[in-house]
């Protein structure tokens, strides 16, 4: 059962490893797009935000799964249902993050971008030194319950058929009709997300040395 | 006498917001070791003008010199900017000091200081570091060097966002109602840093609603209301002795 659920475990991981590196970046780019200045991209980085956020996470992988088949006739093979799964989270993640992030530049006070400007940074240097350091520090808490609901998001993969910890849980649980790998995988959901917990929390610290 | 050319130079520039006519026709020049005072009623256009010629904002129309750089130069009633390497060479020769000080809440007061001459300027950092503690000293402010800015007072804040325009060298410091921020004490000890740059013949345009400040330290003040200069001369002509009934009503209420 150990090894079941072990081999659960890393898929589990792989989701939620592959998850962020790809939405933490892509966050970024959704979010400078629907502040950009040309209204058309704007607009839809807008409407995109706001399916990604208002359509179950379940319904949009499903739709990734079976699309490509119900649409375009694709014929994907059973490999496709991994790629649904990384595509499907990392475009939805990506949608919650770049809210986050664009909150979180849009709070920083006019004046340092005036102050910056005045001394001569670049608008990259200006981001890179002056705004984002300042952003990190504001929207960690935000970014910090995200990803706790993504250490647990990461079982909505059961529908897709990939065998992480929560479909190896099911499974093992149905043929030996008990509860045990039901408290097991909870266990080992809470210790995951008291590591992340952990984690955030010396970040936080780190950043405590100044407020403004 | 007649061959020094000013620092700076505004002439006959107008600004507009949405059809709110700000600036109608300023013209300013400075030149190199006079101190200016601009004073006038909330909303004349003294933040406008400075901004303008600080960059963070445009004029419509009329011209901007720094020196001999053309910034902007008027043309057909429009003001035409220069292009980037114009606007870059110029944000060297000028330093701007807010009201509200406007430090980089997650550095140091050293890194406030250091960051730009290092990183824009590509000085060498002993060199800098150099300056920036001459700098602290000349405020007042030795011991405080690894501080963040939240761990100073007001006024300590606004000589360390002085200190920080002074590391960048440059020729004209402008400042927009330093101490308006501040508590009677913490003014204080701002104006006398200021005090202490015009005594050492820095070239400072200064907007202030500080009467007795403006009328020690100036060489000059300008009265800005309504969008134009009504008034400028001597402190003695203009605060002692004004000749324009709006200039008069303005200092009435500065009377004590
Ligand atoms: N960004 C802006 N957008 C629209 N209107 C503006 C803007 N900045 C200034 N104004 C308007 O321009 C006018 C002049 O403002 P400005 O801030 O230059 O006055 P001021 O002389 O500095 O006043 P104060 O003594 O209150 O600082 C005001 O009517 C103000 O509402
Ligand atoms: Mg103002």
């Amino acid at each position: 059962m150990m090894s079941l659920l072990g081999s659960g475990l890393i898929l589990t991981l792989q989701i939620f490893v592959v998850t962020l590196i790809g939405s933490l970046p892509l966050g970024v780019i959704i979010a400078l797009c629907r502040m950009s200045s040309f209204k058309p991209l704007a607009w839809i980085t807008r409407a995109y935000i706001s399916f990604m956020r208002g359509t179950p996470l379940m319904l949009q992988l499903m739709a990734l799964m079976f699309g490509p088949y119900y649409l375009l006739g694709l014929e994907l093979g059973s490999d496709w249902k991994f790629w649904a799964c990384d595509i499907g989270f990392i475009l939805n993640y990506a949608a919650y993050f770049a809210e986050i992030y664009r909150s979180g530049i849009q709070s920083i006070p006019r004046g340092q971008y005036e102050a910056a400007e005045v001394l001569g940074y670049s608008r990259s240097q200006t981001f890179m030194k002056i705004v984002l350091p300042q952003v990190i520090k504001r929207i960690l808490p935000a970014m910090g319950n995200e990803v706790i609901t993504l250490v647990k998001d990461t079982s909505l993969a059961f529908v897709l058929g990939v065998m992480e910890m929560f479909t190896q849980a099911k499974a093992i649980a149905a043929s030996q009709v008990s509860m045990l790998p039901y408290i097991i995988a909870a266990a080992i959901y809470w210790g995951f997300t008291m590591v992340v917990e952990f984690l955030l929390s010396r970040a936080e610290k780190k950043l405590d040395y100044y407020h403004d | 006498m007649s061959d020094v050319q000013p620092l700076v130079s505004i002439r006959d520039v107008h600004k507009s917001f949405a059809g709110n006519h700000v600036l109608k026709g300023i013209t300013l020049e400075v030149m190199p070791k006079q101190v200016v005072a601009i004073i006038g009623a909330s909303g004349g256009g003294k933040s406008t003008l400075l901004r303008c010629a600080t960059l963070l904002d445009r004029f419509d129309a009329g011209s901007l010199r720094y020196g001999d750089l053309v910034v902007a130069e008027d043309k057909d009633g429009t003001a035409v900017y220069g292009g980037k390497d114009v606007l870059k060479e110029a944000r060297l020769r000028f330093g701007l000091v807010f009201q509200n000080y406007n430090l980089f809440p997650h550095y140091s007061v050293m890194k406030n200081i250091m960051d730009a001459p290092i990183n824009v300027q590509k000085r060498p950092r002993a060199e800098v570091e150099e300056q920036a503690r001459g700098l602290l000293a000349r405020m007042g402010l030795e011991g405080n060097e690894n501080k963040v800015p939240c761990e100073l007072s007001g006024g300590q804040q606004q000589r360390v966002s002085i200190a920080r325009a002074l590391c960048m060298n440059p020729e004209i410091l402008y400042f927009d109602e330093p101490t308006s921020a501040l508590d009677p004490e913490l003014t204080q000890e701002v104006l006398k840093v200021i005090r202490n740059l015009a005594e050492q013949h820095m070239t400072m345009v200064i907007v202030t609603h500080e009467m007795a400040f403006a009328r020690d330290v100036a060489d000059h003040i300008g009265f800005i209301d309504g969008g134009v200069i009504v008034e400028q001369g001597t402190p003695d002509q203009v605060i002692n002795n004004p000749q324009h009934n709006r200039t008069k009503a303005f200092l009435n209420r500065y009377e004590d």
